[in-house]
């Protein structure tokens, strides 16, 4: 009962649990990548279980690729094995007991394809995502990130209608982090029903991910683009969160010329290609005329958004690069900024942080 | 304790009689009159074989209420088994067994002197009491189909079986060969076996829960009852005196009530 | 002053002793047996009939009794570490009431139950003509009932130990229940299943009390080994130490193939 995923995941999912209740509506369409951020204890790995068929719904329902899987009150509850969706957990959950290879090729070998069949497909998989020297290991023999890929591999291989991923780099050290992101957006885009992923990291939502959702404590706080997310925050953890601008360009040595115009000096020299820049808006300093001084990054802007944030204020400037600017509401009355103004915005290239991307 | 009880009312009798009679002089064969049972104190333990279980036990009680400061402490088991404990050194005082093959290992082995004969015990079938296979006679036994439980072979009574059954010429499969007597006789008491080869002693103190089809005495076998004083006792005069006990018409009154014949 | 040994693993005096003399405890008995075995009359004690005869017999009822433990235990250790039902801790305690009753209780109570005037065992008679007590069929009963409980302890553990997370990702992957346990959960388990065997079929082996009480004593139909040591006694003490030595052997042999096993499971784990 896997349908013809047109129409992606969608439904309202409500899930009682003993400390909260989760209460979300949802919307994935076919190719879409959505994230749902949110900390610890929000109620997210819940929503996940509940998509998959693991956690059954209190309330609400849910149809995948067009097939009502869950509805209580209508009674229908379709098995977590017949839903056709694929999930990435946070631990891997490889069998220790099979191989790489074997473990890639589980979905098939369940769906009831011979043992020699469903190792061809899972060859196919494990050749996509650059597994191929691993095949005949075992799970406990293999790094964090190998395992990532291989969770990966063996989830797209059952060939699902939808995709999951539970905090999909959470179990990655930090540079490990960096490259998996990198590999994982690739497949996911490449991925062409619905992708849902869950995160406490808002890189992995910024990076991976085409809309955000955020749910704190069982319920969305906000959903929306990135950029929109972050421009006008609805609570202070979103705030928080993605307070944070990301902005794409082509490094050389050094010089990182921005997509949409602008040029930035980051700090790092060794990096070359495509990468991603993220600089906090508190970091970057908002002058009314052209500033003098060390900061090698220094633009002019126009002011488009003024947003009060409790104790700062949040700006939108846009220029090359458009950012986000944090400055005090004092600073704010001082310099009497209005939206329409024309400023100047200064960043020192060591305030830059520039990841492969 | 229901079937000792005609024992016991029996010798308490005796007893009160014996007690009576201030210079006591008891009977025992072979045995010079002893002035004193008053000698005999002290505990004994006293192997003997499982189809002397009701009679012994009777007789028990009946010494030490005869000899005040004795204690007399039982061991049943199959006489095979006790004559290896014995020769074991386990500590025995007095060994009473159901054959004198078995006595003859614990004499040969000198763990006793000599031995004297002080009952005689034949074969009874036992059938169940609610029998689901009729069982009239010796014969009957070689019927296909009648489950059959005996001692095993190396046990006395489970040779006076094989004896009866050559001597008969009969051939009986038995379906079970039991390490002794007791258990043949609760097999039949359970109803799980047709008939079990029994002594005629046994049969009678199962009372109502077997019926007891008696073998004729021309195709009956006999068995003599050895008991012997254990040369390594340490109370060898409670010893002997437990022997001459049973060997005293008190003894013997106790052993025919039990349905002993006299050697 | 004393200074402590830092590099040596020695135990301290008050537990070395008492480890020392519980070894002696255990291990004199054997060693008796060993010495005091009849070892110029051995092979011909052995290779005699009746011992070949109670051999095979004991090895064949304590492999079937050991099947049987697996055919029926294994969906009860499922059960009670899985399913909720009312009575579950009920129905736990009963599983490991035979490791704790007395064996030959234990006989006892089959045949009130099975015997041929027994609640259940009339009726099979009446019926079917099937009677359990004097028959190698009621050997296998006796030795299962006393063995079986190891058996269903040991998976209810392993069952219990395996969080249900791999079983939760088999589902994602499209596994039926019966694809999940046979892929997933099976093969997670076998350390333990074949420890639970080994212990089932060293415990039937050895098993006296309740085969002697259910199943009776005959060479070649009933008489296991264990009855053949006993009845040796009667006969031949030194024949039934002669056997003593074969049951022995087989222990031992059972308890190393029962190490190494153990010490797998944990390498694997």
């Amino acid at each position: 009962m896997t349908g013809t995923g047109v129409e992606g995941i969608v439904g309202r999912v409500v899930v009682s649990r003993t400390d909260f209740t989760l209460d979300v509506d949802v919307e994935v369409r076919p190719g879409e990548v959505v994230a749902v951020l949110g900390p610890n204890g929000a109620g997210k790995s819940t929503l996940l279980r509940a998509v998959c068929g693991l956690t059954p719904l209190t309330l609400g329902s849910l149809t995948l690729g067009g097939v009502v899987v869950d509805d209580p009150a209508r009674d229908v509850l379709v098995a977590s094995s017949e839903r056709g969706v694929g999930l990435v957990f946070q631990d891997y959950r490889l069998f220790p007991h099979l191989s790489v290879l074997d473990n890639v090729a589980f979905g098939p070998r369940s769906a009831g394809r011979s043992r020699s069949q469903s190792r061809a497909d899972a060859v196919a998989w494990v050749e996509r995502l650059r597994l191929t020297a691993l095949v005949d290991r075992r799970p406990h023999e293999l790094s964090g990130g190998q395992s990532q890929r291989v969770a990966l591999a063996r989830a797209l291989a059952s060939s699902p209608t939808a995709l999951l991923l539970d905090e999909p780099t959470a179990a990655l050290d930090a540079t490990t982090r960096l490259d998996v992101r990198r590999d994982l957006r690739d497949h996911l885009h490449q991925f062409a029903g619905p992708t849902l992923l869950v995160t406490h990291d808002p890189l992995d939502a910024l990076v991976l991910a085409d809309r955000i959702v955020v749910l704190e404590h069982g319920t969305t706080t906000q959903s929306g683009l990135a950029l929109d997310i972050a421009r006008r925050p609805a609570t202070p953890y979103v705030a928080t969160l993605l307070g944070l601008n990301l902005i794409r360009g082509r490094a050389h040595d050094g010089d990182v010329t921005v997509d949409g115009g602008g040029m930035l000096h980051v700090a790092d020299r060794t990096l070359a290609g495509d990468v991603l820049v993220a600089v906090r808006p508190a970091a970057i300093s908002l002058h009314t005329a052209q500033p003098e001084g060390s900061a090698r990054n220094v633009w002019p802007g126009v002011v488009d958004g003024v947003e009060p944030l409790g104790d700062r204020v949040r700006l939108t400037v846009t220029g090359a690069p458009t950012v986000l600017v944090d400055v005090t509401a004092g600073a704010v009355a001082e310099l009497e900024v209005r939206p329409g103004d024309a400023v100047w915005l200064s960043a020192k290239a060591t305030e830059l942080e520039v990841y492969p991307g | 304790m229901r079937r000792a009880l005609p024992f016991v009312a029996a010798l308490a009798a005796l007893a009160l009689t014996a007690c009576g009679s201030s210079s006591g002089a008891t009977t025992t064969p072979g045995t010079p009159a002893s002035s004193g049972s008053s000698s005999a104190a002290g505990p004994i333990t006293v192997f003997a074989a499982s189809s002397l279980k009701e009679s012994f036990t009777a007789i028990g009680a009946a010494f030490e209420a005869a000899n005040p400061g004795t204690k007399v402490t039982f061991n049943f088991g199959a006489s095979s088994t006790l004559a290896t404990q014995i020769t074991q050194k386990a500590p025995a005082d007095v060994f009473a067994s159901a054959s004198q093959k078995t006595m003859d290992t614990v004499t040969t082995a000198g763990a006793a002197a000599s031995s004297t004969v002080f009952a005689v015990n034949t074969m009874e079938i036992a059938t169940p009491a609610s029998p689901a296979v009729p069982v009239a006679s010796l014969a009957d036994l070689a019927r296909p189909g009648v489950k059959v439980v005996i001692c095993q072979k190396d046990v006395p009574c489970g040779a006076a079986a094989q004896k009866l059954f050559t001597q008969n010429n009969l051939t009986v499969t038995p379906v079970s060969e039991e390490v002794d007597v007791k258990a043949v006789l609760s097999k039949v008491v359970l109803g799980e076996a047709d008939a079990g080869i029994v002594y005629v002693t046994d049969v009678k103190a199962a009372g109502a829960k077997v019926v007891g089809v008696v073998i004729p005495k021309d195709q009956n076998v006999t068995t003599k009852y050895p008991i012997a004083p254990i040369t390594a006792s340490t109370n060898a005069i409670t010893a002997k005196a437990f022997v001459d006990y049973v060997l005293s018409p008190v003894g013997q009154q106790v052993l025919a009530a039990a349905g002993f014949t006299s050697p | 002053m004393t200074r402590r040994d830092r590099s040596s693993a020695a135990p301290p005096w008050p537990v070395a002793l008492p480890a020392a003399l519980s070894l002696l405890f255990l291990g004199l008995p054997l060693l008796a047996l060993l010495i005091k075995a009849p070892w110029g009359r051995l092979w011909s004690i052995l290779t005699s009939p009746t011992s070949l005869q109670a051999l095979r017999l004991s090895l064949e009822t304590a492999s079937a009794a050991t099947v049987l433990a697996f055919i029926v235990g294994v969906p009860l250790a499922w059960v009670l570490a899985r399913a909720e039902f009312p009575g579950r801790r009920l129905a736990r305690a009963l599983v490991t009431v035979p490791l704790v009753l007395p064996p030959v209780v234990g006989g006892i109570a089959l045949l009130l139950a099975f015997g041929r005037r027994g609640i259940v065992g009339q009726y099979l008679d009446s019926c079917c003509g099937i009677t359990l007590p004097f028959t190698t069929a009621g050997v296998v009963v006796a030795e299962a009932f006393v063995a079986m409980p190891f058996l269903v302890i040991t998976v209810e553990g392993a069952l219990r130990g395996l969080d249900t997370r791999f079983e939760d990702a088999a589902a994602t992957l499209g596994a039926s229940r019966l694809g999940v346990f046979r892929r997933v959960t099976l093969p997670l388990i076998l350390p333990s299943l074949a420890a639970g065997g080994v212990l089932t079929f060293a415990r039937a082996l050895g098993e006296f009390g309740a085969t002697i009480t259910f199943a009776g004593n005959l060479p070649g139909v009933t008489q296991t080994l264990p009855l053949a040591v006993y009845v040796g006694l009667e006969g031949d003490p030194s024949e039934a130490v002669a056997l003593s030595l074969v049951l022995l052997a087989v222990s031992v042999i059972v308890l190393v193939a029962l190490r190494d096993k153990w010490l797998r499971a944990g390498a694997a784990s």
